[in-house]
């Protein structure tokens, strides 16, 4: 079973839900698809067996088959290409690997490059193996790496899949394969707009959902009421706890730590694979 | 000498483009002959990349010296390849800003951004 965990912005605890569901399946697969900033393995710490380069495909021009035509510079949607003074310039950062100038050149004067953008590092947290997918600082987008996350995903184990924040192509693309969505939601009117973006986003790619409302204090909480309006499954409710606050402070796992919570993410993980075999 | 400076509507009297790689308009006059000709930027409409596409314009055009506000990293590479001049364009209008390149009153653009990349806002 495959569980996305996702959020329409950053803070809202998916990581802190996702690092402490894998830990309370008996066995499972934590992958961290937040590529811009990974944070998963502050808490898991796993030991990396395994880093994986991953690259994406850019232009590299043969200077002496060139016949300046600029037909690829003309081409290029993005401009990555410039020709002055009889040389080729190529731009790789504005490159977005579509390969249609190496495919137009009639001097087959391009050839494909590869050029690194990120990795993959495989590891092992305990009873939880981790994938982590890192992008380099400055790099334009990090689907390429998600890409590569996605297609290492085990079959049989409980993976939960850490996402970026917000709805765009990197959420899609990490989504894409989950058979359940796990939406963390704050109580908070600003939370409950943040929410509605990912709730649009899961019907829109037709995924079982629910809802883990996080940071709970008594009182109104509007993600809550939200969640009713909407008939939306509430799968556990989180207490905003300063005990939850000490122990991510230090990094440490709160099932690991806590009895109370070991059940709470037990039970969670059971509603997930109930609603998502049912 | 062709001076080629980013300007807004079809007049001397408009202001230089703030923008670069996005204004609508070049004009390039020739210093010698006095001639002028308003030329349309297509890299204004440009997914990504228009520093680089109006930069390749600009080489293209035959301009020997860029008068504008800003110019991205991208594009300064290439129009450093050719070693086309840049100045750093003042208030005014372009006529404004001609009179003081002739008279030496500009200086060199010095400050290369790196670029604005989606993130300014102004570009779609």
């Amino acid at each position: 079973m495959r569980v996305a965990v996702l959020s329409g912005k950053g803070g809202t605890g998916k990581t802190f839900v996702s690092v402490n569901l894998a830990c309370a399946a008996e066995k499972a697969v934590y992958v961290d698809c937040d590529v811009e900033e990974p944070n998963g393995h502050l808490f898991l710490k796993p030991m990396i067996s395994n880093r994986t380069p991953v690259t994406v495909t850019i232009p590299e021009v043969k200077a002496n088959k060139c016949l300046g035509c600029k037909r690829c510079v003309d081409f290029c949607k993005f401009n990555a290409l410039a020709y002055v003074l009889n040389q080729l310039m190529i731009f790789p950062e504005v490159c977005h690997s579509c390969g249609g100038c190496i495919l137009l050149c009639p001097a087959k004067a391009l050839i494909k490059s590869e050029r690194k953008i990120g990795e993959i590092e495989e590891g092992q947290s305990g009873s939880v193996s981790t994938l982590t997918g890192c992008l380099n600082t400055g790099e334009e987008s990090g689907v390429p790496i998600i890409k590569g996350l996605i297609q290492r995903l085990p079959d049989a184990d409980t993976t939960i899949i850490d996402c970026p924040p917000g709805s765009a192509c990197i959420v899609m693309e990490s989504i894409r394969k989950a058979d359940f969505c796990l939406l963390v939601a704050e109580p908070t009117l600003f939370g409950v707009h943040n929410l509605a973006m990912v709730y649009d986003l899961v019907k829109l790619f037709k995924k079982p959902f629910g809802v883990v409302l996080n940071k709970c204090l008594s009182g109104e909480n509007p993600a809550e009421q939200f969640c009713k309006d909407n008939q939306i499954h509430v799968l556990a409710k989180i207490p905003f706890d300063e005990e939850l606050g000490s122990l991510n402070s230090k990094g440490l796992i709160a099932v690991r730590e806590d009895r109370l919570y070991q059940v709470l993410f037990k039970k969670l993980l059971e509603g997930i694979t109930k609603e998502a075999t049912s | 000498m062709k001076l080629i400076i980013p300007v807004e509507t079809q007049s001397l009297n408009a202001p230089v483009c703030p923008s670069f790689g996005r204004t609508p308009l070049f004009v390039l006059f020739d210093t010698e002959s006095g001639k002028l000709e308003f030329l349309t930027n297509h890299a204004a409409e440009s997914e990504g990349g228009a520093g680089i596409k109006a930069a390749q314009f600009i080489v293209d055009s035959g301009a020997e010296t860029l008068i504008t506000y800003r110019c991205g990293e991208n594009a300064a590479q290439v129009l450093n390849a050719v070693g086309i001049k840049m100045y750093k364009a003042q208030d005014g209008s372009v006529e404004d800003n001609i009179a003081k390149f002739k008279s030496g009153e500009l200086s060199p653009l010095t400050e290369i951004h790196a670029g604005f990349h989606n993130h300014a806002g102004i570009q779609k």
